[in-house]
């Protein structure tokens, strides 16, 4: 870095001694200038070109860099192009020239560095507004001095408010370079970094030296402003990590919410049908790249309904074969639904082999947008949404479908609802069909972020259960805002404490937490309860 | 009658452990009577697993409490007693640093962590092996069993407990050794842990001890503390309300039941040669739980008998088919839950040390009415 | 109902005020009572009048939202525990029977003794001669003599119980409480229930929840009628059958 700065730095001097002498031979022509064989003068000649103005510049240079540039005896100046040669000039074709009547224009190092240079600036004027605002950043991560006349006359015909922004910001880096800027000058592009506030910036500010004090101390307050900026875009960003976290946790919990807090089953065996949901992603990507390869992208539509399937059927076969023979037994519920578990990751154990499987992420899900500071990966935001969506469709289900209100019958008041005609057992399996679907869901989403093992479903299962007994249990609210809190918490204790203990010291609070609130956030009060 | 059984599984357990110590030092090798340092150190294993078993009884059938952290207790003893055997290498490292163990020296440390000092004197250490699974269980009851914590809660809790420790020990810089945990043990009070004269000592000291704790756990469900913990298992409320504090019952009992633990863990560690952090597996709580059940819940000898059987199937299942390992302990965790409630301990024609209240069989179950707990009141729509 | 200060060292159990409420629905609203020693009071009052949080507010289990609960001089029973409460002296019998069914009827009496109740005492504890002479005793007065060896999950419905008033007993309390005694028992039982009551009472205060009216006939004490969560009418069974506002409560609407 600071090579890069020295080397620039001397660029900058050479510039200043080679600018003095051309200014005074005014109105030479840059194009004779790059005839000559001279190398100073052909360098002089790149740079009085560079800042001409004239269209044809940025070809006669991009020719001169790839060495396509001949000059003829009578300093005549051609480009040779894929079907012979132009006049450098005026872009006409030149049929008459031929080859052994020219001299390529020669360059040394230094002309190179010119060139660089003066294609950096050229590219301010591209007619593509991405083209201004990358060459423009260019400048600003350069701090070259000399683009100083080239920015402000590009500045002068800007159109684009973000690319103009660059450009200032681009200047301000070459103004602070500039050894006899004013200091006014040098406050003023002080300011104008401060308020581009990002690392670049603050290094750029961290590198000035030398400084007169008052130029000093606005860099430093800058550097404290961009410091602080740069706190609140890195918390925003463990907001949006938390968020995502947070987002799996709902939505490996959500189901359980229904099982455990809804049913009071203690379902040992969520996890596993968390990744049956996501090896049911496996087998339909599979399927769609043997037969329908183009289907690819929207494979993860077709495995989310096929996975609510899988995991709901497999979830009903548990509670008719297993869990209703153990009602009002909590604890025995536990360990056979955990020996279940056993047998279910030993299946697709035997199935699927031990080894991770590859589960593709089609394209819409691949990438990340930039928002100011902030990284948003799409297939995060992808399971924030879907995490959201499942919960809403979930409580609309339980609240304005006859299943839904049927479910809540049973579990408010199970006698009433076997006197009012409900077939209650039907119902315990379809609630538990319905928890358990939701699981299979959540395997699709995890399937994106997580392995693909049968070992998968364990490491979300206490944490499920936290989740849920943290928010409360039956309470869907409760359970979203828990998941959240704990992703959140979680993130924002991994920069502290790093990822394990951060992992180790939110297990610890919410055992504390669950000490002084045994029944979560959101208890539900009333004389049921306390019986 | 029950004291019958256990005067049976006391001869069993020690004369069966003499015998197998007899037959490793006084037969020759070839004798069908031999008993290889294999079979003596599978037995080493199975009882101090006993000890486990027995501890997790004690809280689980006794006093309700579903511990799925235990084997976090026995880990803990378990590296008490691996960090005595740590310092007693010594020299003898790979390193050679007469101090610090050998991950240390890789780690690059260059002193001993404050809590690793004393280790070296034996008594220390067997102080330790008592005190560090005590301590934690008597921290962690009185805030569990203060705040009312019950049944599945608890449970999850105390998963989440062993979980927690679980990722803690990874850690390197715990300085536990991490992930690797502590081996190459090289003697024990003086002896070599090499010699079969050794681990016959500490395979007939393990029985020695789990006879101990069997005979402890005993007088204690038997004196009137043990009937007024079984009246809280049934019926917490109903206890409050005849004037105990259900809460000092049951901490006291869990603060045992870890201490016992612990002593299986710091017997376990030099007879398997290794403790690393995968003792504080939740999957290793709930396989003692079901060793548990499959025994007899709250039949005290029944937790050993499970233990040993279901250990023996372990062995022979993982050498032979390891395929099908899982699937047998996964069947077995179902089955024994739906059809032998009372386990093995329950076929026999005898009262259990303390019988269960009654549960419904299966088919009662099924044909009644009973239907999920449900949270009275559980307003999901909301 | 207002109750001067004055009075309040002659009285055994004092509530004034007391206000439950669970998520809104007022369980107790405000509710006054003061039970005079050596008293026995029936209660009665529809579902969801209060009776069983009167109960639960009195031994400690639910605090109170508001109001004061005084036992004896000076005791506030809103500050203390189920279980210090149980070692003041007030003991409670459940609507269900609720005895513990492993251990023997000889076993339930022996850990409802009252007696030292820390775990360090009972696990070196050995019976003495003058608590086997209390449990005979007990034994003989609920009519369970034959019954000592058995387990109390074997015993009939009537006898469990009998149990239980015997385990109240065994605690020797100045005050019992004691909900819905007689559900689910014969004439026969109803009747010796009501005679072991009243021999109960003859040493100690005793509140009656109840539904049976015949049975709070037969007991001939004063009655206090619940309702939404606070005093509906008080005095004799006769009168209280005749307040309007109880006849329309039970019979109106």
């Amino acid at each position: 870095m600071s090579a890069l700065a020295r080397s620039l730095l001397l660029l900058v001097v050479i510039a200043l001694v080679a600018i003095a002498p051309t200014r005074s031979r005014a109105q030479t022509d840059p194009l004779s200038s790059l005839a000559s064989t001279n190398y100073d003068e052909i360098r002089r000649g790149v740079e009085a070109l560079a800042v001409s103005g004239d269209p044809r510049s940025a070809s006669i240079i991009a020719a001169l860099q790839d060495g396509r540039l001949f000059v003829r005896p009578d300093k005549a100046l051609f480009i040779k192009g894929d079907s012979g040669f132009v006049a450098a000039d005026t872009g006409v074709s030149a049929s008459d020239v031929t080859a052994d009547a020219l001299r390529p224009v020669r360059v040394n190092n230094a002309v190179r560095r010119a060139i660089d240079s003066a294609l950096g600036s050229l590219r301010l004027f591209s007619p593509e507004p991405a083209t201004r605002s990358i060459a423009a950043e260019a400048v600003f991560k350069a701090r070259d001095a000399s683009a100083v006349p080239a920015l402000d006359r590009a500045l002068a015909q800007e159109k684009d408010p973000a690319v103009a922004r660059v450009m200032r910001q681009a200047r301000a880096a070459a103004v602070l370079t500039t050894l006899d800027a004013r200091e006014a000058d040098r406050i003023a592009a002080i300011r104008i970094l401060r308020e581009r506030g990002d690392i670049d910036a603050r290094s750029m500010l961290a590198s000035l030296s030398g400084q007169p004090p008052a130029v000093a101390t606005a860099a430093a307050s800058a550097i404290a402003a961009i410091d602080r900026n740069l706190r609140l875009w890195e918390f925003a960003q463990d907001a949006y990590y938390g968020l995502s976290l947070g987002s799996v946790l709902l939505l490996a919990a959500i189901g359980l919410a229904i099982t455990f807090g809804v049913m009071g089953v203690i379902n040992m065996a969520h996890g596993e049908l968390v990744m049956l949901g996501a090896y049911t992603t496996y087998v339909v990507q599979e399927t769609i790249r043997g037969h329908w390869p183009g289907l690819f992208g929207a494979s993860l539509f077709i495995a989310v309904p096929l996975a609510f399937l899988v995991a709901g059927l497999a979830g009903m076969a548990i509670e008719r074969g297993l869990i209703r023979f153990l009602y009002g037994r909590p604890l025995e519920t536990l360990l056979a639904t955990f020996g279940l578990s056993l047998l279910l990751q030993q299946a697709v154990r035997s199935i699927f082999g031990a080894s991770n499987r590859q589960v593709g992420t089609p394209d819409w899900m691949s990438g990340a947008m930039q928002l100011g500071g902030l990284t948003l990966t799409y297939n995060r935001l992808t399971i924030i949404v879907f995490a959201l969506v499942v919960l809403f469709a979930l409580m609309a289900a339980l609240r304005y479908t006859p299943l839904g209100l049927r479910m809540r019958a049973v579990t408010q008041n199970r006698r009433m609802a076997a006197a009012m005609g409900i077939r209650t057992p039907w119902i315990d399996a379809l609630t538990f069909g319905l928890g358990s679907g939701v699981a299979g869901m959540a395997g699709v989403a995890l399937s994106q972020i997580d392995n693909v093992s049968p070992n998968l479903g364990q490491g979300y299962i206490i944490d499920s259960f936290m989740v849920v007994v943290f928010g409360g249990v039956g309470n869907l609210w409760g359970t979203a805002l828990g998941a959240l809190t704990l992703g959140v918490t979680n993130k924002f204790l991994e920069p502290i404490a790093g990822a394990v203990l951060g992992k180790i010291v939110v297990l610890c609070l919410l055992i504390l937490f669950i000490q002084r609130r045994p029944r979560g956030m959101f208890p539900l009060k009333g004389r049921a309860v306390e019986a | 009658m029950s004291a019958r059984i256990t005067c049976i599984a006391l001869v069993l357990v020690l004369g069966g452990a003499l015998l197998l110590a007899l037959g490793n030092l006084a037969t020759a090798e070839q004798s069908a009577l031999h008993a290889s340092p294999y079979v003596i150190s599978l037995a080493g294993k199975y009882l101090c697993y006993a000890i486990l078993a027995l501890a997790v009884d004690l809280v689980w059938g006794f006093a309700g409490i579903l511990s799925l952290g235990h084997a976090a207790f026995f880990a803990l003893g378990g590296y008490a007693m691996g960090m005595y055997l740590m310092r007693e290498i010594g020299a003898r490292g790979v390193y050679g640093n007469p101090v610090l163990p050998d991950f240390m020296v890789f780690l690059n440390w260059k002193t001993l962590p404050w809590y690793w000092h004393g280790f070296n004197i034996p008594g220390f250490a067997l102080l330790m092996v008592v005190l560090v699974p005590g301590v934690l269980a008597l921290v962690f009851g009185y805030l569990a069993f203060r705040s009312r914590v019950t049944g599945v809660y608890l449970s999850i809790i105390t998963q989440a407990l062993t979980y927690a420790l679980l990722l803690a020990f990874f850690r390197n810089d715990m300085g536990f050794g991490g992930n690797n945990g502590m081996t190459d043990f090289k003697d024990m009070f003086g002896l070599p842990l090499q010699l079969d004269r050794t681990r016959d000592v500490l395979m007939l000291a393990s029985a020695v001890a789990l006879s101990l704790c069997l005979l402890l756990a005993r007088f204690v469900v038997h004196s009137r503390f043990g009937k007024v913990l079984i009246a809280v298992r049934d019926s917490e409320s109903r206890t409050r309300f005849l004037g105990y504090r259900p809460e000092n019952y049951k901490l006291v009992v869990f603060v045992l039941s870890a201490v016992m633990a612990g002593i299986g863990g710091a017997l376990y560690v030099p007879q398997v040669g290794i403790i690393n952090p995968s003792e504080f597996a939740p999957a290793n709580s709930i396989e003692a739980v079901i060793w548990v059940a499959v025994g007899g819940r709250g039949t005290l000898v029944g937790a050993v008998l499970g233990a040993v059987l279901v250990n023996l199937g372990k062995t022979y299942f993982t050498g032979a088919l390891p395929e099908l390992w899982l699937f047998a302990l996964g069947a077995l965790f179902v089955l024994v839950t739906l059809f032998l409630p009372r386990g093995i301990m329950g076929l026999l024609p005898v009262r259990a040390e303390m019988p269960l209240p009654r549960a419904p069989a299966p088919a009662q179950a099924a044909a009644s009415e009973a239907g999920p707990e449900g949270v009275a009141g559980a307003d999901f729509g909301r | 109902m207002s109750h001067p200060i004055g009075a309040v060292s002659e009285t055994l159990l004092y509530l004034n005020g007391v206000t439950v409420s669970f998520d809104g629905f007022r369980a107790l609203n405000s509710l006054s009572l003061v039970l005079e020693p050596g008293e026995m009071r029936a209660i009665i009052g529809p579902n969801g009048a209060g009776k069983t949080t009167m109960m639960d507010v009195i031994t400690g289990k639910t605090r109170p939202d508001e109001g004061s609960v005084v036992f004896g001089a000076d005791t506030d029973l809103t500050k203390l525990d189920e279980p210090a409460i149980a070692a003041l002296g007030i003991g409670r019998k459940f609507q269900k029977p609720t005895v513990f069914e492993p251990h023997t009827v000889w076993d339930n009496l022996l850990l409802a003794l009252a007696g030292d109740r820390r775990p360090r005492f009972t696990l070196l504890a050995r019976e003495t001669p003058s608590e086997r002479r209390r449990i005979e005793e007990i034994l003989a007065t609920i009519r369970l003599t034959e019954q000592r060896h058995r387990r109390a999950g074997d015993l009939s419905h009537g006898q469990k119980q009998w149990l239980e008033i015997g385990m109240l007993l065994a605690q020797q309390p100045q005050l019992l409480l004691v909900d819905e005694p007689v559900a689910g028992m014969t004439d026969a039982e109803t009747a010796q229930t009501a005679e072991l009551l009243r021999e109960i009472n003859r040493t100690r205060g005793v509140v009656v929840v109840e539904h049976d009216m015949h049975f709070v006939r037969a007991l001939g004490v004063k009655v206090t009628v619940l309702h939404e969560g606070s005093v509906l009418s008080e005095g004799s069974i006769d009168h209280v059958s005749a307040d309007p506002k109880v006849v329309e409560v039970y019979l109106g609407r």
